[in-house]
């Protein structure tokens, strides 16, 4: 397998796996020049700023010149397509639904995080650049993160100026609440649907400029390959979802705003249609894969409840700061009503635990706890998944009004999807995949390691390190979408300008050419079995060997289920009909296709991480009271993963995380 | 539970479509409506037969992508919510359920259940919008805005775009989704500049999309996932009285 | 807009015709006094009548063009169809308006230019010249299916207020979540009060409760 030895202490950049006798990987320059994160100079407060005042720009007469893809609708693809047609690029968006104000975004709950410090209690960015890049286990870029940070006041500002109907106070002002793994009040949410009002925000900005005709969409099509010329990024190849027609699209720059891939798990709180296929393209193309085994697993979700459920339901996160988690201590209690167990029967093992943050611990933190006093069998519910979220001391303290006012939709929903009424019996609660940490890498720029490929939002690697917090994937998205790329993607252009290839060059015909062969081998697999009995054999294995918590054997199993499963899948799947047409058993098709390579990638990536941080959980490497355990003289880098072909294990290369202004230490909740 | 289903089979939107019967059974009261379907269709596609083509995404009642008319109501029997928050539970043991699309004019069906909704974006993209150039918005505090109307304009915009409204109405009228957007732009102080000009010409790309006009049946409200007020239509027509009179009046 | 607008002139008109009509519970000279006073308007009768035609034929007029557009809005019907909210009175105005229309030029040719009942002609004018409203009134109504049609025909008009006399406060824009409910409620009271103030009047004939004022 793979060796992960490499030398952490030299800042030059050092591939691995199987490489590692190879002396000549260690000194090549060539490696150490397409990883480069090109982190600006400077104190870490000043880089962003000065960064900006040395970027590279395009008059605007050359910008109605370029021509821009943008690959995703959501947060980030919606806002970048946007800011871009506005400043005078010409655009061509591409999402798969059958509209862009359709994009995952819309579902996230919660809030956005700004460190306005309207609350005065003490909020700064660095506090919250501090809080990001602790919450993310120390496995991000401390430029990335603070710039973030920084930013986040300004996607405040642009989205009010959009009409986004942020929560107020009675005064008028802009109200705010708490999330996970922060002590001050900074999220701020547009009731619990703020995902839904930054995208329709973001999805109108965009509308304004498909009316002005600098951004052409092309709704329910689906990007099936990238096309590189002369080493650039330079065009894709699409499926038109509705006809079946395959299209080359040439352009000046590439971006993807594809989001994250959970739906490799099959059960995940992402909509169905959500995929990996985009960046994995990109992937098999030559982009690196960062990280793909960080995984968020969310720990407010409604359990599942039976064999044919096709998704899961979060509650948002924000349920936390009124609700109190809770578990029976003795496990002959756990099939009693809530109600009749005492309060000195009760483990609320959060607060006992992690008494400082208490039901407010970050999510990994939060989700591993549940799945702990699960294994010990005091889980609650239909088979012993579920921990109780109870609301009944909050009530008592505010009333049933204000807990109504604050959370009434996610009751509602509660409600519907489990027929019991949380404001009286407490709710159950169970971890869920949620967000992918994991993604293509990319540079401070956001560009790849391929020329004039961007990679935004979910999509890419870049901010979150080993978990994300809550509120800060929206905060992310709009900061990429709305203020670094339309900064970063000009200085890229500047030397392209009039290098557009042809879309009947013969990269484009030969990626054409791939992306029908697919879809013939697709279609004339004559097997018996279901696409869904694979992705839901796929997730269950997934989130067996490398879901919560990982372990060699159990990794090792998986990377020898994975191509069984896989070479299974091409011999006996059934797609039915042809690909002249609306099919969407088709399109279903070649996305499971894709996560069943994909799974191999992520549980490779987990194997070489040979610690415990954020969301990835090495049984072998935990403190004696059950936290990860990182590896920071070994581990304390970007772990990027490079296509070699398919009878080839990828390599990896490495990217050290260098930390000048915070201090690593083990995370503390307590 | 066993259930017998009528679903409307349409290859494409040049083809007569009918009405197919089909029964599933052993069905688990737990099961969603859309998980029922995807049982139907892996047991239609073990049987050689092509599956139902249906629209859906987020599955938790948010992104708007489900569009069905479930015994003659839109999004099903269970009020408010959206097809994929409904549950078997809902319905009767060997019910028969009929199962179409949105059937409006300007949303032609695509296959089978499946309809194309851009007459929406198109709505919107008339002035759905407010023109915040990214880089020049104030700092946020800096215009307060009364708790009330703030509140309002959130209740507007919780529209999920699904478009359930003009599918319910006996005119297959679009007004509670375009009220819906004028009126969350309208209350808020950052979208007065453009107020006039967003009402004239949303309403104006909505009646040219051959959307039915508004006969306050209000059978839009309550079928609407989101709880969107037909009171909303009210204040369309105030907004669209208002700027017709400041247009001929002038300033 | 211009349905709305027409339909509160013709609303207010319903209003003024029931309280010109009830005054024949009072006697027949108040009934005879009021529609004196109405024809001695001269032109100026002519001309609120010729209004009042315009104003229904507009609103009849506008009304079918939209119903016309609604109707082209779905050209594929549902094969099943249910309605959760939309009464039966709204979903039906076009029918119940047109009925009504059928049952305004009824009434007029009855009572207005009394070509329906020979035996108007016979009704005696008073001494001043008067025309003896109230006494043809109740010879009309003596009718059972002359009654009979009034009463159908002022339940349609119910039935079409019942959804039109609160719906015009939302198209005009005067209306709001709270309101609404409220609205509604009031205009179905509405409608049947004017049903019952109407209906009374055949009733009361056909009761036996109010008689002729001269002999035929």
């Amino acid at each position: 397998m793979f060796v992960s030895d490499f030398d952490i202490r030299n800042s030059k950049l050092l591939p691995s796996v199987g490489d590692i006798e190879n002396p000549e990987y260690r000194i090549s320059t060539h490696m150490i020049g397409t990883l480069d994160p090109k982190i600006p100079p400077g104190p870490l407060a000043q880089k962003w700023r000065s960064h900006r005042d040395h970027l590279r720009l395009v008059s605007p007469n050359n910008r109605r010149k370029a021509e821009i893809i943008v690959v995703g609708s959501g947060l980030a693809g919606g806002s970048a397509a946007a800011t871009l047609g506005e400043l005078g690029y010409r655009v061509k968006c591409f999402c798969f639904q059958d509209s862009p104000r359709r994009a995952h975004s819309i579902a996230a709950q919660g809030g956005i995080n700004a460190a306005k410090n309207y609350q005065n209690d003490g909020d700064s960015v660095y506090r919250l650049f501090y809080d990001t890049i602790k919450g993310g286990d120390f496995r991000s870029r401390e430029a990335n993160v603070y710039r973030l940070a920084e930013i986040a006041n300004n996607i405040i500002d642009q989205c009010v100026a959009q009409g986004v109907p942020f929560a107020r106070e009675y005064s008028g002002y802009l109200a705010n609440r708490s999330f996970g793994g922060a002590q001050v009040s900074r999220t701020f949410y547009a009731r619990g649907q703020t995902g839904q009002q930054l995208l329709l925000g973001c999805y109108q900005a965009l509308c304004r400029q498909i009316a002005a005709g600098t951004v052409r969409m092309f709704p329910q099509t689906e990007m099936l390959d990238l096309v590189i010329t002369d080493g650039q990024a330079k065009g894709i190849i699409t499926r038109s979802l509705l006809s079946g027609k395959i299209d080359r699209h040439a352009a000046d720059a590439v971006v993807l705003a594809t989001g994250g891939y959970g739906n490799v798990y099959y059960l995940s709180t992402n909509a169905r249609g959500s995929n990996v296929t985009a960046p994995y393209r990109a992937y098999k193309r030559g982009a690196l894969f960062a990280n793909p085994s960080f995984t968020q697993i969310h720990p407010t979700c409604i359990p599942v409840s039976g064999e044919h459920q096709s998704k899961l339901t979060l509650m948002s996160e924000s349920l936390r700061n009124d609700g109190r988690v809770w578990v029976p201590t003795r496990k002959e209690d756990r099939e009693k009503a809530p109600g009749e167990i005492p309060e000195a029967d009760r483990d609320y093992y959060l607060e006992r635990k992690y008494p400082a943050y208490g039901n407010l611990s970050p999510r990994d933190i939060s989700s591993r706890a549940a799945k702990e006093v699960c294994d010990e069998g005091r889980g609650v519910g239909p088979g012993g998944r579920g921990v109780y979220l109870d609301f009944a001391d909050a009530i008592k303290r505010l009333g049933e009004g204000t807990i109504r006012e604050r959370y009434g939709n996610l009751f509602e929903v509660y409600e519907k999807i489990t027929g019991e009424d949380a404001y009286k019996v407490p709710m159950r609660i169970y971890p869920a995949v949620h967000y992918t940490m994991g993604g293509l890498w990319v540079d401070y720029d956001l560009m790849s390691n391929v020329p004039g490929l961007f990679v935004i939002g979910e999509a890419n690697f870049s901010d979150h390190g080993a978990n994300r917090l809550g509120a800060s994937a929206l905060m992310q998205g709009l900061a990429d979408g709305y203020f670094i790329l339309p900064n970063t993607l000009p200085n890229y252009l500047v030397g392209q300008m009039g290098k557009r290839p042809s879309p009947d060059s013969s990269e484009f015909r030969e990626g054409e050419e791939a992306v029908r062969g697919r879809i013939e081998k697709l279609l004339s697999a004559s097997g018996t079995r279901s696409l869904d009995s694979f992705h839901r054999e796929l997730g269950l294995l997934l989130w067996d060997k490398c879901g919560m918590s990982r372990s060699e054997k159990g990794l090792r199993e998986a990377l020898r289920k994975i191509p069984e499963l896989r070479e299974q899948f091409w011999r006996d799947v059934r797609v039915p009909g042809d690909d002249e047409d609306f099919n969407q058993s088709l399109e279903r098709a070649g996305r499971v296709a894709d996560f069943l390579e994909f799974a191999e990638l992520m549980c490779m990536d987990a194997l070489d991480r040979d610690e415990s941080a954020g969301a990835h959980f090495r049984e072998e490497h935990q403190t004696p009271d059950g936290e990860a355990l990182r590896d920071d003289e070994n581990h304390a880098a970007v772990f990027a993963w490079e296509f070699q072909g398919d009878d080839k294990p990828p390599k990896l290369h490495r990217e050290p995380l260098h930390f000048e202004t915070v201090h690593l230490a083990q995370r503390s909740y307590k | 539970m066993n259930f017998r289903l009528r679903i409307w089979r349409q290859p494409n939107a040049k083809s007569p479509g009918k009405l197919v019967d089909y029964e599933v059974r052993d069905i688990s009261p737990n099961t969603s409506f859309l998980e029922m379907l995807d049982i139907l269709n892996e047991n239609l596609l073990r049987g050689g037969e092509e599956p139902i083509a249906f629209d859906s995404d987020c599955r938790e009642g948010i992104c708007g992508t489900c569009s069905l008319t479930i015994n003659g109501e839109a999004h099903g029997p269970d009020h408010p919510g959206a097809v994929c928050e409904l549950y078997m539970r809902k319905f009767r043991d060997d019910a028969t359920i009929t199962v179409e699309p949105f059937r409006v004019g300007a949303f032609p069906v695509v296959k089978d259940l499946v309809i194309d909704r851009s007459a929406l974006d198109r709505i919107v993209q008339a002035g759905g919008f407010i023109s915040a150039r990214a880089g020049s918005a104030p700092e946020a505090n800096s215009i307060p805005v009364p708790k009330h109307d703030a509140d309002l304009a959130m209740e507007a915009a919780a529209c999920i775009g699904c478009g359930a409204c003009a599918a319910a109405c006996p005119n297959g009228s679009a007004m509670l989704f375009t009220s819906a957007k004028v009126s969350h732009l309208a209350l808020l102080p950052q979208g007065h500049p453009e107020r006039e000009s967003r009402v004239l010409k949303m309403v104006q790309v909505m009646d040219a999309e051959g959307f039915g006009n508004c006969t306050n049946t209000y059978e839009c409200e309550a079928v609407c996932p989101a709880e969107i007020s037909a009171s909303f239509i009210a204040k369309l027509n105030r907004e669209y009285a208002r700027a017709q009179f400041r247009q001929r009046i002038g300033e | 807009m211009i349905v709305a607008v027409t339909g509160i002139i013709l609303i207010v008109f319903v209003i003024g015709h029931l309280l010109g009509n009830l005054q024949i519970f009072v006697g027949p000279d108040w009934i005879n006094g009021y529609s004196q006073h109405l024809r001695d308007l001269g032109p100026l009768l002519w001309a609120i009548r010729l209004f009042l035609l315009a104003t229904v034929l507009v609103h009849i007029c506008v009304t079918i063009q939209l119903a016309m557009e609604n109707r082209s809005a779905r050209p594929e019907p549902y094969m099943d169809k249910r309605y959760v909210k939309a009464t039966f009175a709204s979903r039906h105005m076009v029918m119940s308006g047109l009925i009504v229309f059928a049952f305004i030029a009824y009434h007029l040719a009855h009572f207005t230019f009394r070509k329906t009942d020979p035996r108007f002609a016979l009704l005696k004018p008073d001494p001043f010249g008067h025309y003896d409203v109230y006494s043809m009134m109740v010879y009309g109504f003596q009718n059972y299916f002359v009654s009979g049609f009034y009463v159908l025909g002022l339940f349609l008009l119910a039935l079409h207020l019942s959804h039109g006399s609160s719906s015009f406060l939302q198209s005009l824009g005067f209306n709001d979540k709270k309101l609404n409910p409220r609205l509604a409620l009031g205009g179905r009271i509405f409608a049947w009060l004017i049903f019952a103030g109407y209906t009374s009047i055949p009733v009361a004939i056909l009761l036996g409760l109010i008689k002729p004022a001269q002999q035929l």
